[in-house]
């Protein structure tokens, strides 16, 4: 058998040693790790802040920070998950890494931008952190940072609204190498319906990146005019609207949700077929909803407004829409689990991880169609049922998809494998503690208890404390999981090329792959998810 | 993979006459200030630009010579801009 050199041996451009060959790099695998990295330090910060909160809610009156921390905390947790983790997790890490070999090329089609994007990045993380330690302090705004309070207050929101938009131009920028790439750097034998699904829900994602980060940056550096010049864009006395701002703030807001989730999905839609041995049931279906989901998702901003005094047609008119956006969304959980029936199907951590997302981000949708009718929402509206809602999409969603992605890629990124028992604890200690967290959170909600409060009345204790007990359990699985993961460095358990049995090309070079990534022309196959020849390989090893 | 556009290159003839036909337009945009046609004041306003825009991007921005997808994602982009500020003034028009 003959060795080829990883892209860890090799820098890109060539020449370039140590941490130079990281910081100077071109290429789209070590620009992946580099994002990685990042991130996982990002999620565990806004991981201990969210966890600092629930600590403080576990009983009434203060426990262990004031109101005005408390304010402070739960605006850096929703800054920091939202703009520096949940949006780049997935794409940033995956995407850079594993889109151009899924397209059967050798790079992005930018690859210096790809690094600038990286810095930007970075410096928009560096900004929001220097905004927690100058001026007046970290914001207490919430992460919507909605105006008046946010044009008014003295906190640091012009430093901080900066660093999200440095952030959006960071995502802009990989949304559209993302497309382009898509478009003009894949194999020529490749058409439109052999590509797989991660990579299609990839380019559904970029497009709605390129479309509606856009707003949010305008929106943001309005807010730093307003507070600089006062010219009265939302104050209604000098003939502003103060309603536009939420529009405009959702028009990104709503969109975003859908970077953040589209890519999850498209794990889930890597991950099924391979653990099922069978081909995806419905993969144009698939496709189709990926883009569907990308343009629905963009036209139901004002369903976070019907509070907001918006006229009657617009909260009707919203409302229609967002019933509408459920479709794609349920097609491709259908499609999962159709592919699953009569399969052949062998569990592991991924798999695992996998059928969580479903089961949780399904209650999720379905929560969400509670707060898409008029009604209810307007009951629910600004209370813990609306953050267990997003909770139970983002995080049982795109957070159990960025595990599912971890440990599905891990081996094809770094060559080793991890052990499966302590993936098995993690990934059921964590889905445990997700539920007992946000269930609880569900309940009070319906109850009444408003959100973003730093105290409440005497029959919300139980609830909360409950949530707070889900809270470290929660933090422990993922603490096993990562562990589990980053141990698997010391063990150095060697992981073949394939060691899934999965079908679309990065399973087809080597672990960790070479630094043009593929070794031989690479043989595109008619169906990307044809298993034939695996199910025929795994029959032959079983006699 | 979709076929690679061929680059386009417009002759300097070609380029100043769309100058001159947007100098023009400037000009009929000037003097259309000066009468008062009542409500089509703003469309008539909004057509000049239009068609001035329309010569930009066709002839200065190429998109006459692009292929499908440069067309598409074009055309998508505007759509989504349209859509969003429709929206948003269909708001205020109900309140």
């Amino acid at each position: 058998m003959t060795t080829t050199e990883s892209f860890y041996d090799t820098p890109s451009p060539a020449g370039l040693t140590g941490i130079r060959a990281w910081l100077l790099t071109h290429d789209h695998k070590r620009l992946g790790l580099m994002y990685m990295w990042a991130i996982l330090f990002w999620f565990v910060i806004a991981m201990l802040c969210g966890l600092l909160l629930r600590t403080e809610l576990m009983s009434q009156g203060r426990t262990i920070m004031g109101p005005e921390l408390y304010n402070s905390l739960f605006t850096l947790h929703g800054v920091i998950m939202v703009f520096l983790f949940v949006i780049p997790a997935v794409p940033a890490i995956f995407g850079n890494f594993f889109l151009p070999i899924q397209l059967g090329t050798d790079d992005v089609f930018f690859p210096r931008l790809n690094l600038f994007s990286w810095y930007l990045f970075m410096f928009g993380g560096l900004l929001a952190l220097i905004s927690l330690f100058s001026g007046e302090g970290f914001p207490d705004t919430g992460w919507t940072f909605y105006v008046p309070f946010s044009v008014e207050v003295n906190t640091n929101v012009s430093l901080t609204v900066m660093a999200a938009f440095i952030l959006g131009m960071s995502s802009m920028l990989t949304g559209l190498n993302f497309i382009t790439t898509f478009h003009r750097m894949r194999d020529k034998k490749m058409g439109l319906m052999q590509i797989p699904l991660f990579t299609w829900s990839l380019y559904a994602t970029a497009w709605v990146q390129i479309l509606a980060t856009p707003v949010i940056s305008i929106t943001l550096v309005l807010v730093v005019v307003e507070r600089l010049f006062s010219v009265g864009l939302f104050d209604p006395d000098k003939g502003g609207d103060p309603i536009l701002y939420q529009h405009l703030f959702w028009m990104y807001s709503h969109p975003a949700v859908y970077i953040m989730i589209l890519p999850g999905m498209g794990v889930i839609s890597e991950i099924i077929p391979v653990f099922s041995r069978k081909s995806i049931f419905g993969y144009k279906a698939i496709v189709w909803s990926s883009m569907g989901i990308a343009v629905a998702g963009s036209l139901v901003w004002a369903h976070h407004m019907y509070t907001s005094g918006m006229s009657d047609v617009s909260v009707f008119f919203f409302s229609l829409l967002t019933f509408l956006v459920a479709i794609p969304s349920a097609v491709k959980v259908f499609s999962w689990i159709a592919t699953m029936y009569k399969g052949s199907i062998e569990m592991t951590p991924p798999l695992l991880l996998a059928l969580i997302f479903i089961y949780l981000f399904s209650i999720g949708g379905l929560t969400g169609l509670v707060l898409g009718a008029v009604g209810p929402d307007i009951h629910v509206h600004d209370t813990h049922f609306v953050v267990a809602h997003f909770h139970f999409v983002m995080f049982g969603g795109t957070g159990f998809a960025f595990f599912a992605a971890l440990h599905f890629w891990w081996p094809k990124m770094f060559g080793i494998m991890y052990d499966f028992k302590k993936a098995y604890i993690g990934s059921v200690l964590t889905a445990i503690g997700f539920l007992f967290h946000y269930v609880p959170m569900l309940i009070l909600g319906m109850q009444g208890m408003p959100r973003r409060y730093y105290d409440y009345l005497p029959k919300y204790e139980t609830g909360n404390f409950l949530a707070g007990f889900g809270a470290y359990l929660l933090c422990i699985g993922i603490l096993i999981m990562f562990v589990n993961l980053l141990m698997s460095f010391r063990q150095r358990v060697p992981a073949s090329s394939n060691p899934w049995g999965g079908t679309t090309l990065e399973w087809t070079v080597p672990s960790p792959p070479p630094v043009h990534n593929f070794v031989e022309k690479p043989q595109i196959m008619e169906f990307p998810y044809d298993f034939s020849e695996i199910a025929a390989q795994v029959k032959g090893n079983k006699r | 993979m979709e076929p690679q556009e061929n680059n386009h290159i417009l002759s300097y003839t070609k380029l100043a006459l769309i100058l001159g036909v947007l100098l023009v337009l400037t000009g009929i945009t000037v003097a259309v200030s000066y009468l008062d046609l009542g409500f089509f004041n703003v469309p008539l306003a909004l057509a000049i630009a239009c068609t001035k825009v329309t010569f930009v991007l066709l002839f200065f921005m190429h998109l006459k010579y692009e292929g499908p997808i440069i067309n598409l994602s074009f055309v998508g982009t505007i759509s989504f801009l349209f859509i969003m500020i429709g929206f948003t003034f269909w708001d205020v028009a109900f309140r």
